[in-house]
């Protein structure tokens, strides 16, 4: 799966948490997911959840403390995907 | 393998919720997947007097935190015990943040007086977050609320 794909994906399942998800509508590989989108901390492992059922990946709870940004999670997934 | 009962009263002691706002009197049931827990509200809690003076029935959003205190609460320190590496002897140190309600509902009225049965199914337990399906319950077994809440351990002092 290439990155643009995954990225897109994981906009998708942002939007599910995401309070205004017309932010999504700029949102970047550099966009924060707590500070810039304004997803609630503890729904950081609701998107964690869904991001494991989407891609079919297991994400590790300290490799999901790394995660900050859109491309955080992205980077993450493809490697898992190979 | 469910805990002791010296477990148990660890988890009671750890609680960190206190009179007047303490609603967990006993932890019936408790593993890593499942807590069942009991409170009677007193008929002179403090809120009585205004909800409704007259007419005195106990709050909605204080059937959420006993749901709370039982579902996330005490089954939250647990499942941070059992993790822990070795295990601590006591879950003291943590203080707990309510994070999420999703989907309660109330279908019963409790009174002053009552008995209710809280129960909680572990959903997920991740990166110190407990996620758990909640229910109460009279001694009857008739349900008076449900839901799903979240919540995570911080270390005390750090609020």
């Amino acid at each position: 799966m290439d990155e643009q794909t995954i990225f897109n994906k994981m906009i998708d399942i942002l939007r599910l948490y995401t309070k205004d998800p017309s932010l999504l509508d700029k949102a970047t590989k550099d966009t924060h997911i707590l500070n810039d989108l304004k997803v609630n901390s503890a729904r950081l492992v609701d998107v964690i959840i869904k991001c494991e059922d989407t891609f079919g990946v297991t994400v590790e709870d300290d490799e999901a403390d790394k995660i900050g940004t859109i491309g955080d999670a992205v980077s993450i997934i493809k490697t898992k995907l190979g | 393998m469910g805990a002791s009962q010296e477990t148990i009263l660890q988890i009671l002691h750890s609680v960190p919720q206190q009179y007047p706002f303490r609603f967990i009197d006993e932890i019936l049931e408790l593993d890593e997947e499942h807590i069942v827990g009991a409170y009677r509200f007193r008929v002179d809690e403090y809120f009585y007097q205004g909800h409704f003076p007259g007419q005195p029935i106990t709050p909605g959003v204080i059937l959420i935190e006993t749901m709370a205190q039982t579902g996330v609460v005490a089954f939250g320190l647990y499942l941070h015990m059992k993790r822990m590496t070795p295990p601590l002897e006591k879950a003291n140190g943590l203080t707990t943040l309510f994070t999420v309600a999703e989907g309660v509902e109330f279908t019963g009225i409790v009174h002053p007086g009552e008995r209710v049965i809280i129960r909680g199914e572990k959903i997920y337990f991740r990166m110190g977050n407990l996620k758990s399906k909640v229910s109460m319950e009279r001694e009857n077994g008739e349900t008076v609320s449900f839901g799903i809440l979240s919540g995570r351990g911080v270390p005390a002092g750090k609020l």
